[in-house]
């Protein structure tokens, strides 16, 4: 077990340094020139071009910079956006609110996906079921930020119950409309998946099996029906959780959260390389934890799972 | 192995742990950013200045918003362009091109430090030395060169006195030292300018208390400060959003008190939903397409007609209306009638109206000196929102002309400079001009003259060149202007670029605010906005 996690972290080295090449390649190979959209609708002097130029790297040949980058990554300094701010401060930034928003949303989901997916699992055609699951279609056809725009028009600005936006104020009322919004499409996911997989189950031999042996209802749902239920659950929150956190730019506009989303699409926009390779390379980790977590999150819920 | 539970239970544990510590850190510095909620001050939209807050090195209007608040220079505008002395006790001409400036007494930097003439002539020549981002502001300036550790056009004559000395007479000079890139800093600005840019020591209205960075900044009013533009406020806390429709929710819901952009989605409801608190004015941001001379077809006298042909064939007040839910204002000019000196009955502004009929005569009498060939397309960044009245524009071409027109996008405004600047892109390309100062010389010296910086299609006609230098030596402003203006009947003939409209400056203010007065720099007058 232990062997098979040190494994597990052991392969992020290569990881960390092909995702990181990569990211950086891609940036570099943007079209346009980042230095010029710096002068704005004027352009820059020859003089400016140059000194921004060599205070950024961005004249030397593409492996030169990759590597000036990743040497400054093993002494911890991430290097510094066009602003002059150190993309480690930017990073302490924008992680902490992001980290609580996707954690937020990813209890939501988890918490209300799998209890009405439970129960309308059990109660299969029942009107639970059905309203649940024509609602759940509705949430996943409409748009995010439809949902999201009407949600912070009528809760925020029409009824004044929770925050329009969060800005500054990081909040846990603050930042409830954006979580239930940010997890809105998963947690329909979430609760048609385990509805699929509980149903599936309940006419499963095993279960049988158990209540012939003369278990209670109780235990035969948590201790067999649930558990393996919760497998192909357990892999979509793993992989959701790093979705969360970097693909909530839209919402993260909506609200005006100054979260790890926008922070990327606005250094792709800018042509900043090292704030977008910081930036994914974390999130490439968070990936990489997630899933190991979800592998070992299995051993758990299915005993005949063994990692050695 | 037997240990997995117990490892798993451990590693659970763990992970939600560094969760909660997280969440919790993050809560604490929430708590304290938000902290500031019980003061009055002001709150106004921004967004997050993209450098430390030095004047000359800063060319955007997030940390200029707040730049402009926290120094003074020389001369300040008000609302409507004018300029009025601010540190200037007087600007003397002294001879055509030389300028003696006198300094008013009791000025001081935030801290308490006397500002001098050696400051302003430290500062200037830095910026040069440095080639900061608006180093170009300095060019008029005897002894400028790209990156020149001293300029000799600046003599410090005594602790309140010093000179100027220009390369040749620039009439509008004096005009422009209430630029940003003329602020003065303190010594220690320029020992450290990240450091200095983080915490600014400045003489302005107001001073920097906090800069939460991509979050918000406040500025709160400088008791030294000398000045006429007196804060009539408890300060300013201006809150940094990336989308303009969460701050304008935030508007309507009354989190936020100013809002100097309204976003695209609220165009046509806003001014209902505001009242007579949404404004919507023309500002001093001009718009159009330039369509270079190298290009075939589009030279000498087949270029110019078919120049008025095209700028014939667009039904500007249409496109205005119809696309921008009247958030443009359709061009008369070349400059922008918020400027001192506009005037909207040009000779030769008749180019600008819509007439199909006239647009086709102009292009068949083009086609007699030699057929056209080929599409006409507009080149346009995708990112900026301009391909609706793209579309719209060589629609409106292509049906009155004839002839195949069309869009096409880059995807993104670097790109599409970078094709303009190395002279590749072909065909016509979007172009646009914002006011740095209120001259109308600003808008055409830097872009119609020859071998100018932002002349991006190598326009060059030696009359108008004459009418700029002529306007430059003129004796008053007004007189500049009446050139400026006949200038102008100039451009209307070749059409260098194709005027379309001036940008409207549409914003809004709650009910917590009384005298917000937007100015001809789009922006608030930030110090006369008072808050119950």
């Amino acid at each position: 077990m232990l062997r098979y996690i040190g494994r597990r972290l052991l392969q992020m080295i290569p990881v960390f340094f092909g995702a990181t090449l990569l990211i950086y390649a891609l940036v570099f190979l943007m079209p346009g020139d980042p230095v010029q959209a710096l002068g704005g609708d004027r352009g820059l002097s020859e003089a400016a071009r140059a000194r921004i130029e060599a205070e950024y790297n961005l004249d030397k040949p593409f492996i030169v910079q990759y590597l000036l980058y990743l040497k400054g990554i093993l002494t911890l300094d991430f290097g510094t956006t066009f602003s002059g701010q150190p993309v480690a401060d930017v990073m302490a930034r924008a992680f902490p609110v992001t980290i609580k928003l996707a954690v937020m949303a990813l209890v939501f989901e988890a918490f209300f996906g799998i209890i009405f997916g439970v129960i309308a699992g059990v109660r299969r055609g029942g009107i639970f079921d059905s309203t649940v699951l024509v609602m759940s279609l509705i949430v996943i056809a409409v748009p995010s930020f439809v949902i999201g725009f009407v949600l912070q028009f009528l809760v925020g600005v029409k009824w004044g119950i929770l925050p329009v936006t969060v800005g500054s104020r990081e909040t846990f009322t603050a930042l409830l409309m954006p979580a239930v919004v940010l997890g809105a499409v998963s947690f329909a996911y979430v609760l048609r998946l385990t509805r699929q997989s509980v149903s599936e189950n309940l006419r499963a031999d095993y279960v049988r099996t158990a209540r012939a042996k003369g278990l209670s209802g109780g235990q035969v749902m948590s201790r067999h029906v649930l558990r393996n239920s919760l497998i192909p659950v357990a892999t979509f929150l793993g992989a959701d959780l790093g979705a969360l956190m970097g693909g909530a730019i839209v919402t993260e506009g909506i609200f005006a959260i100054n979260g790890v989303g926008g922070t990327i699409y606005q250094a792709i926009i800018k042509g900043e390389p090292t704030t977008v390779v910081s930036f994914t390379t974390v999130l490439v980790i968070v990936y990489i934890v997630a899933n190991l977590v979800v592998d070992l999150i299995y051993a758990v819920l299915d005993p005949r799972i063994r990692y050695a | 192995m037997a240990l997995s539970k117990k490892t798993l239970a451990l590693l659970a544990a763990t992970t939600l742990g560094f969760g909660l510590v997280a969440c919790s850190d993050s809560g604490d510095t929430g708590a304290s950013g938000g902290g500031s909620g019980s003061d009055n001050y002001v709150l106004a939209n921004g967004t997050e200045p993209q450098n430390p807050l030095i004047p000359s090195n800063t060319n955007e209007v997030g940390g200029g918003r707040i730049v402009d608040m926290i120094y003074s220079g020389l001369v300040y505008y008000d609302a409507d362009g004018e300029i009025h002395n601010e540190m200037a006790e007087s600007i003397e001409p002294e001879g055509e091109k030389s300028y003696r400036v006198t300094l008013k007494d009791g000025w001081t930097f935030a801290d308490g430090t006397e500002v001098t003439a050696q400051h302003f002539v430290d500062t200037w020549n830095h910026a040069v030395a440095n080639s900061h981002l608006s180093a170009y502001f300095f060019e008029p300036i005897l002894g400028y060169e790209e990156g020149a550790e001293s300029m000799e056009g600046l003599q410090v004559v005594d602790d309140k006195t010093f000179t100027i000395e220009l390369n040749q007479p620039e009439a509008d000079f004096p005009m422009r030292l209430g630029y940003s890139a003329f602020y003065p800093l303190p010594d220690e600005a320029r020992e450290d300018e990240s450091g200095f840019g983080e915490k600014p020591n400045g003489n302005g209205p107001y001073k920097l208390l906090e800069w939460n960075h991509n979050q918000d900044a406040t500025i709160v009013p400088n008791e030294n400060y000398q000045g006429e533009r007196t804060p009539q406020n408890d300060g300013i806390k201006f809150v940094f959003y990336a989308q303009q429709d969460a701050a304008y929710n935030d508007l309507l819901a009354g989190n936020l008190d100013v809002l100097d952009s309204i976003p695209d989605s609220a165009f046509a409801t806003f001014e209902n939903e505001l009242g007579d608190r949404a404004a919507n004015q023309a500002s001093a941001i001009f718009q159009s397409f330039t369509i270079p001379e190298r290009v075939e077809h589009w030279g000498g006298e087949e270029g110019k007609l078919r120049r008025q042909a095209i700028s014939h064939a667009i039904n500007r007040a249409e496109v205005t209306e119809a696309i921008f839910q009247g958030t443009r204002t359709p061009a008369t000019d070349f400059t922008s009638p918020v400027l001192p000196g506009y005037d909207g009955d040009i000779v030769g502004n008749d180019v600008l109206d819509y007439d199909p009929e006239k647009a086709k005569d102009l292009w068949a009498q083009a086609d007699e000196i030699s057929p056209f060939t080929g599409e006409f397309t507009l080149s346009y960044n995708a990112d900026g929102g301009h391909q609706a009245w793209v579309d719209a524009v060589v629609n409106s071409i292509r049906n009155t002309l004839g002839i195949e027109a069309v869009g096409n996008p880059y995807p993104d405004f670097k790109s599409l400079r970078d094709d303009v600047t190395g002279r590749t892109i072909e065909g016509a390309f979007r172009t646009g001009w914002q006011a740095d100062y209120p001259s109308q010389g600003n808008f055409l010296g830097p872009l119609y003259g020859t071998g100018a910086g932002s002349n991006d299609g190598d326009y060059s006609n030696p009359d108008f060149d004459a009418k700029l230098a002529e306007a430059a030596a003129a004796e008053t402003p007004e007189d500049a202007s009446r050139i400026y203006n006949e200038a102008q009947e100039i451009l209307f003939q070749d059409l260098p670029a194709i005027p379309l409209w001036y940008s409207n400056l549409t914003g809004g203010s709650s009910e917590h605010v009384e005298n917000v007065v937007f100015s001809w720099k789009d922006q608030p007058l930030y110090y006369n906005i008072t808050k119950n």
